[in-house]
């Protein structure tokens, strides 16, 4: 059974909207980023996306941008990753989700990293810069080994494309509200629930809805017609502010409990 | 002597129309294990937008006829082919005890692509797409430079189209490109300071892809290099192809032949698939990009993507590229900044596969002397990546038959490198010794 699978259909029961986080492993260093992950998922987060940090994040706003450099600098790679998934998997609750830009995976090799994603308890696999068209190699390669290929769906995806990614993709289908790259916003995108609506309408799969989301009414508001919304900058933000202190994780534990509120 | 490209000979050859569609890629985007389309979800719409869109334009006589007209009568087209006789066997010191060239040694012809409006062989694709941007209803331009020679081209076309423009560059390329800048400000353009990874290229593109992705309905993106997710790398090599079918029918009116060997620079790789492209169908005839050296084949010391590189994806596609162990692209270093790219346009990929091209690099300090011998010697000053062509010429003209043809695509000029130039102990005072 999927995990991701599991955790979503636990959330419809409740009817509880939920909540999925992004944080860039590596910032700042990947001890740290074990300690993060321990206290998002104490905090009730409901999956964690863990980010690759890559040297030409194409796709990302100024903050994950800073993440990524802060990560790099201390010498965070993807095998790196998967290691420190690997030794903090059996403390956390939440399913783990990789997110990350194609390069790393390949220059890995899809085959090897699917086997050290399996090795490390990764739960499912998002791809930023992989669409439909050029994941089938990777997708077969996580398949195999029971990991969920999440597909990105955007504003300007064709229906027809809705309905390709609805069959290729498992455990949930992450919808990116707005066009753009990622940051948080004050605001929620207008169509975002017809987007929302749209997916809906060929698929039963999960869907959450991430960009721009930073505060609990967001959460909320989006939870009313999503599955979960999706915090990454704004988390990431909370992570840079909080970086060397000796208190980050408290910090970082208390912004997820005040979006879960 | 008969120097220059002859304009009627050229029409005559029946080279001015386009041959569009010769080679195209594979439905998803792939020369060989090369190309494709790695590009976030948002993208993928408008990108198949503007396949479809550029598709329907080279289908169209119409939009065929503007763009050529536009070439000849705006940008200059057909550029002369002009054979340089002193650069061969000729010395860098300018005087009479210089050696001249016998009527056996091998003849060097360039390709004048610097002397296009704007001055480099970029605006050949700037009009193709800005003309195709306007077709597809787009008002807003955004473009990626780092030389700024591309940046120049498109706020030129957008000038001549009534087009907003917007050019991304790296904070690295303006300083060393200072006078593009003013260029671009004055044709009225923004250029927006990248201050991101090496502050070049790369950094530019990513920026201008960061826009595009926030602004898809409205904007089109103008990628200047045979780079990126398809169809640019297909229909920049098909705007950029004009060089190679000129070149090709003058060199057989002033030659008599084909040539043995084609040399051009390979930054992203637009002017030297431009005119590969023309001979792509004569097997005799060799292909050879020269990339930049930099200061040494060493991490971060280069953008020689076929010595120090392996495949990869950046920005859209899958090609040879810088990078590390981990997948991270390595920084590069290159004295042009054109040149000065971790990737490379992955047709050059698989045509080096195919073993059709051949590909070189020449250092920045050789570079540097191909850019002063041209200069002394012919009385043209070349672009710095035009330089590194110029300068693998001169090293590999002494190892051909004698009676050997050499076409080189002198992509641009060099006007913008001066300061650069300087900067790098170039000769550029007339040294009392050097006249006698």
């Amino acid at each position: 059974m999927s995990h991701l699978r599991d955790t979503f259909a636990r959330l419809r029961e409740q009817k509880t909207p939920g909540l999925v986080t992004y944080v860039t492993a590596g910032d700042p260093d990947l001890d740290r980023t074990a300690g993060v992950l321990r206290a998002i998922d104490r905090a009730g987060a409901d999956v964690l996306e863990v980010g690759v940090p890559f040297s030409d994040p194409l796709a990302d706003g100024p903050v994950i941008q800073r993440a990524t450099e802060r990560a790099l600098a201390s010498g965070t790679t993807l095998s790196g990753v998967l290691d420190l998934v690997r030794s903090i998997r059996a403390d956390i609750r939440a399913p783990i989700v990789i997110f990350s830009y194609a390069n790393p995976i390949l220059r890995l090799g899809a085959e090897r990293f699917a086997d050290r994603a399996r090795e490390a308890g990764i739960d499912g696999v998002l791809i930023l810069d992989l669409p439909i068209e050029e994941a089938a190699d990777v997708r077969d390669m996580l398949v195999a080994r029971g990991i969920d290929t999440i597909l990105l769906l955007s504003p300007t995806t064709t229906d027809d494309r809705l309905r390709r990614a609805a069959a290729l993709g498992s455990g949930f289908l992450y919808a990116i509200s707005r066009l753009g790259v990622t940051g948080a916003r004050e605001v929620l995108a207008d169509g975002a629930k017809e987007m929302v609506q749209r997916i809906r309408r060929v698929s039963d799969l999960p869907v959450a809805l991430g960009f721009g989301i930073s505060k609990p009414e967001h959460v909320r508001e989006v939870g009313q017609w999503a599955d979960a919304a999706v915090v990454g900058s704004a988390l990431v933000d909370v992570i840079a502010r909080g970086g060397a202190s000796h208190d980050l994780h408290t910090r970082v534990e208390e912004y997820v409990r005040w979006l879960k509120s | 002597m008969k120097a220059t490209g002859s304009k009627d000979a050229v029409t005559s050859a029946g080279s001015d129309q386009p041959a569009f569609g010769r080679r195209d890629p594979d439905a998803r985007g792939y020369f060989g294990a090369y190309g494709g389309r790695f590009v976030p979800e948002t993208l993928v719409a408008p990108i198949e937008e503007l396949t479809a869109g550029y598709f329907a334009a080279r289908a169209d006589k119409a939009f065929r006829d503007e763009l050529d007209q536009m070439l000849k009568h705006y940008v200059g087209r057909p550029t002369p082919l002009y054979e340089a006789r002193n650069l061969v066997g000729g010395s860098v010191v300018a005087g009479p005890e210089r050696t001249r060239p016998t009527p056996s040694d091998v003849r060097v012809f360039l390709k004048r692509e610097d002397l296009t409006h704007t001055g480099a062989h970029k605006i050949n694709n700037a009009l193709g797409q800005a003309l195709l941007a306007k077709r597809m209803g787009k008002r807003r331009i955004v473009a990626e430079t780092g030389a700024g020679q591309h940046g120049v081209a498109t706020a030129t076309a957008c000038a001549l189209l009534g087009l907003e423009c917007r050019v991304y560059m790296g904070t690295e390329d303006m300083r060393r490109q200072a006078l593009n800048v003013v260029r671009m400000q004055l044709l009225g353009a923004t250029v927006q300071a990248v201050d991101a990874g090496s502050r070049t290229l790369k950094d530019a593109i990513n920026e201008a892809m960061r826009d595009w992705v926030a602004n898809v309905t409205d904007t089109y993106y103008l990628l200047g290099s045979a780079l990126g997710p398809h169809p640019y790398p297909l229909m920049v090599r098909e705007f950029q192809s004009v060089i190679g079918r000129e070149a090709r029918a003058q060199i057989l009116d002033q030659a008599g032949r084909l040539p043995d060997v084609v040399v051009a620079c390979v930054g992203g790789g637009s002017n030297a698939i431009g005119i590969f492209d023309g001979f792509l169908e004569d097997a005799d005839v060799r292909l050879i990009g020269v990339e930049a050296g930099g200061e040494k084949i060493a991490p971060g010391c280069h953008a020689a993507r076929f010595a120090g590189g392996s495949t990869g994806v950046l920005q859209g596609t899958r090609t040879f590229i810088l990078q590390d162990d981990a997948g991270n692209i390595e920084l590069t270093h290159s004295i042009s900044a054109g040149l000065d790219y971790a990737a490379v346009g992955p047709e050059h990929a698989w045509l080096r596969d195919l073993g059709r091209t051949e590909y070189a690099h020449i250092s920045d300090a050789e570079a540097l002397e191909g850019f002063t011998a041209l200069a002394r010697l012919e009385g043209i000053l070349p672009a710095l990546e035009s330089s590194h062509a110029i300068a693998y010429t001169m090293q590999l003209v002494p190892t051909l038959k004698p009676g050997s043809i050499v076409v080189v695509n002198l992509s641009g000029r060099g006007d913008k490198d001066v300061q650069t130039v300087i900067d790098s102990g170039g000769r550029v005072l007339s040294d009392p010794a050097d006249g006698r």
